[in-house]
Formats: structure tokens, sequence, C-alpha cells
């Protein structure tokens, strides 16, 4: 603390303008070196031998205005897909991750199966899941079975879900017995416990691998188009097949990019908040 | 008898740490718990409150079985309030929250009544304005008197104290053992194991020292701590004095 009438003292003022300078100096050098590293990348991609092609089979403003809408109508479903989907999985692998945790022989069925539900939906594939869902089981014929879409997403929930699973393990693990103790002696039940002590501790833990990994199944929404439902990529390659142009999927990947944008940001932000809570600040 | 415990065994795994322990409590009865680092105190506190499962005897609160597996842990963990050395705050809780969520939780109490029976204890121990900060932004001490006060809204029948001012700096422990001497005036039935051999001669009704997972010696404070009959009492005082915590 200083005090009002504090006058500061010719070293504090030389560090104070040493560092000043210093500052500026290396503003400048980051914004040269930007500049330098940009030119020579245009100058690089813009007078290779191949770039008016590319230009026009990847870059046609005419062709991207043209297929924008219907992109624009599939990427609404990756939307709806990808809220669902996020919710979806997060409540499975809270509920598998705690499933995880009983102890006592009356719950080795349940952890058995928890187990063996991450071990293999980690390693397996997404795209392979997708095909069993989407493709294996209306094939079973059964009566209600549901749209190509739904099973789809349930793919993405139940492979997801795996992953999930282990974050929330992870973090649920991180918190210290003494804290269960703490909470038990006070006459809590286990469950009681679990809610209040011991989840919210994990999960504000853990939410940075938790949105990183919704980030990443942000994308992988994109997968149930091998499915057949009409996504945005879906309509890009329907756009690409009839224009004999790439320009489509780049508008798509753009969207992509930018519906991932403010996720990445609220990830970033998260992560940030964390850091800084662990180097003891608020 | 508030707290019977008997012949009590708890070992780990080859480790014999009870070894058919026993020690009664009375009503408004101060026990301090001495002994050794690692004689079994903490254990004995943790038994009692079912965090632990001994191997033989038996532990009775107001005259019940509680070590019956058939007794429901949680409603033998409502009536006794334990308190750590390390205090065990919830770091995500304010301190208000940490204070009435067995209050609202376990014993359904309304909140608003909860949380002004919450502030009157904070109140009397001086930290009403704390009633809104995060425990890692309280001392050692106010995090510990906290804690306290979390065991005692649940007015237990018992409260146990396992070392509660081991952590703390030295200056800070003064205000942790005013705050228990006042329980003491109250006529709160407590167990403390304590390495503060002054607070124990001060609080404490009878002085219990723990040595080979038993009770060796025990009775009034002054002739424990200054006319032990055991050796190995002497032993462990001489030890203490040496350390200079006497
Ligand atoms: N969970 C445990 N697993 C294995 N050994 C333990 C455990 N808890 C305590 N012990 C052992 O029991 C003995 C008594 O420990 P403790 O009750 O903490 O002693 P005190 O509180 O008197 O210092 C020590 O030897 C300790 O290593
Ligand atoms: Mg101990």
């Amino acid at each position: 603390m200083t005090t009002p009438l504090h006058t500061v003292s010719a070293v504090q003022q030389d560090r104070i303008a040493f560092r000043r300078r210093s500052a500026v100096r290396s503003v400048l050098l980051a914004a040269f070196s930007t500049a330098v590293v940009g030119t020579l990348l245009g100058v690089l991609v813009t007078g290779a031998p191949g770039w008016d092609r590319v230009r026009q089979s990847f870059f046609d403003p005419r062709i991207a205005v043209d297929w924008l809408p219907e992109i624009l109508q599939g990427l609404w479903l990756n939307v709806r897909m990808l809220v669902f989907c996020a919710l979806a999985a997060l409540a499975l692998g809270l509920l598998i991750a705690v499933l995880r945790t009983l102890r006592g022989p009356v719950f080795f069925p349940v952890r058995a199966l928890a187990t063996l539900y991450t071990y293999s939906f980690r390693g397996l594939p997404l795209i392979i899941v997708i095909y069993l869902m989407a493709f294996g089981i209306p094939g079973l014929r059964l009566q209600g079975t549901p749209s190509v879409t739904v099973l789809g997403g349930a793919a993405i929930v139940i492979t997801y879900g795996a992953y999930l699973a282990e974050v929330f393990r992870a973090g649920i693990e991180s918190v210290h017995p003494s804290q269960v103790a703490a909470a038990r002696s006070l006459g809590l039940s286990y469950r009681q416990s679990m809610r209040f002590v011991v989840l919210p501790q994990a999960v504000r833990r853990v939410a940075p691998p938790l949105l990183n990994d919704t980030v990443a199944l942000q994308k992988d929404v994109g997968l149930i188009s091998l499915a057949g439902p009409i996504d945005a990529i879906r309509a890009a390659q329907i756009g690409v097949a009839q224009t004999a142009n790439f320009t489509p999927y780049v508008v798509a990947g753009v969207l992509f990019v930018l519906l991932a944008l403010p996720l990445i940001g609220i990830t970033d932000w998260v992560t940030l908040r964390a850091a800084r809570r662990q180097a003891g600040g608020e | 008898m508030v707290l019977s415990c008997t012949d009590v065994r708890k070992t780990f795994g080859s480790a014999v740490v009870l070894d058919g322990l026993s020690l009664d409590v009375g009503e408004h009865e101060v026990v301090a718990l001495i002994g050794a680092s690692g004689s079994g105190k903490s254990t004995l506190l943790r038994c009692v409150n079912l965090l632990a499962e001994i191997d033989d005897g038996v532990i009775r609160l107001d005259g019940e079985d509680i070590t019956d597996p058939r007794v429901d842990p949680d409603s033998v963990r409502q009536k006794i309030g334990l308190v750590f050395q390390s205090y065990n705050l919830f770091p995500h809780m304010t301190v208000l929250d940490n204070i009435t969520l067995a209050p609202v939780r376990v014993h359904k109490r309304a909140a608003t009544a909860a949380r002004e029976q919450a502030m009157e204890w904070l109140d009397r121990v001086g930290l009403a304005d704390k009633a809104g900060s995060y425990p890692d932004k309280l001392s050692g001490g106010q995090q510990q008197r906290v804690a306290i006060v979390r065991a005692l809204v649940n007015s237990p029948r018992l409260l146990l104290l396992d070392e509660v001012t081991s952590a703390l700096d030295p200056e800070l422990v003064g205000e942790v053992l005013t705050m228990i001497r006042d329980l003491k005036g109250e006529g709160m039935t407590m167990v403390l194991a304590t390495h503060e051999m002054g607070f124990a001669r001060q609080v404490a009704d009878r002085v219990a020292f723990l040595d080979q997972g038993r009770v060796l010696e025990q009775g009034p404070p002054a002739q424990v701590l200054g006319d032990p009959v055991e050796p190995r009492t002497r032993q462990f005082l001489a030890r203490i004095i040496e350390a200079g915590r006497l």
C-alpha cells in the first residue's frame, strides 16, 4: 500500500521508465515480425504456379454466395445436434463417473459395466460407432426405430460420454478424502457428500478439459453427414458435386470455425481463471 | 456415560493401532487424549465417529452400541461433532454456507433459521464480518473457529477435537483455545486429542495417556501430568518438556 503522500523514489522511477521502454520495444518488434511473416506467406501462396487454378476451384465468390443458404440451413441441424449432444454427453459422463466411484460388492456389476463402457468407447473410432448405430440398428427392422439423425446423435453422445466420464472421474479423484470425511462427520450421507461437497469442487477443477472436449464434439457433429442427414457438410458435398467446385466445402469450414469461436473463447477464459485461482489470486 | 469404549481393537493390515482400548466419558466431562505421535489418538476419534470401522470391541453413545452394523452411521454422526487438525472447510462455499450445510440438508431446518443461528454463532466468536468470505481468505485460527462452529450448530451430544491447534501459528492458538474453554463452561462433553499440555491441564477434567494401543494411565490433569505413575508416561512427558511444550 502506498499512502497518498508517498513520493516515488528515484530508483523506482528509473525501474518504471525502464519497464516502459522495454514494453514499447517488444510491441514494435512483434508488429514488425508479424508483417514480415505475413508478407512472405502471401507472396509464397499467390505467387505459386497453380494459384490461379486453386483460387478458381476453392475460392469462387459466386458459388460461395449461391450455396451459402443451403449450407446455413444444414448448419442449423449441426447447431441443434451440438447443443443436444453436448448436454447429453456431459450428463452421461457425469453419471458414469459417479457410478465408477461406488464402493462395496453390491455395486460390483455397475462398476464393472461402467468401466467396460469407458474402456471400449474411448478406443472405438467415432465413424465406426456412427455406422453401426445409423445403419445397424435400422437393419434390425424393429418397430419405432428412431431416425438416422437421432441414431447418429446417440453415437456421438455415447462416444463422447466415455471421454467426459474419464475427465469427471479425474476431477472427483482430485478432491482430497478429508473433504469427504468432513462432510460425513457432519452427518451428510454418501450421496449428499458427493452432491454438495465433492462434485462442485471436481467440476470446477476439470471445467477447462470438459469445455475442450465439447469443442472437439462440436466439430465431430459434422460426421453425422456420413449417415445421410443433410447437415452443413452434407449440403456442401451436394454443392461440390453439382458445381464441380470445392468452394462450398470452404464455406462450410469457415462456418464451423465461426460456430466454434464462442466456445473456444469461453474455454480460454475459464482456463485462465482456473490458472489464476491455482496461483492464489481470485 | 455419554461415550463408552470397551476393548476397542483397530488394525491397519498387520499394524495394531488400538489394542483393547477402553475409555469412558461422562456427561459434561472434558477428556484430553495425550500420547506420542502415531499412538492412535486420531484413529480413536475416527472410530468413535464411525469414519473408520473397528475390528473388535464395542463403542456406546448414550448406552447405544453404535458399532452394531445394524445402526445407521449417518444418524450416529449427526450426534457427534468432529473437528480436524486441518480444518477441512469446504473451499467452494462461503463461511456461512459451510456452517448451514448440515443444518439445512441433514437436519432439514429452514434456510433462514439456519442462517440466523449461524450468524449468532459467528457473532459470538467475533467472525460475523467473515460470513460471506471464502475459507482461503481467512487465517488458520479463523478457519478453525469456523470449523468448530460448523460442528456446533448441529447441537452434538459429543464433540471430538483432533489436535485443533497443531496446524496454527503460535499467536493464533489462543483464540481457538479460548473458544474451547467457553464451550466447557457451557457444559459441552468433549474428547480432545492434544499436544498442548498446558491447555490440557487447564481445561480437561481428566487426562488419558495413550500408549501401545491402550489407555495406559488416566486421571486428574494434575496427577497424570504432574506425578504420573507409569514410567512410560514419565518418559513421554520428559520428551515433551525437552521440546519445550509444557
Ligand atoms: N488409513 C490408514 N492406513 C494405514 N495406517 C494408518 C491409517 N491411519 C492411521 N494409520 C496408522 O495408525 C497409527 C496411528 O495413527 P494416528 O491415529 O494418526 O496417531 P496420532 O493421531 O496419535 O498421531 C500410525 O502408525 C499411522 O501410521
Ligand atoms: Mg493425529
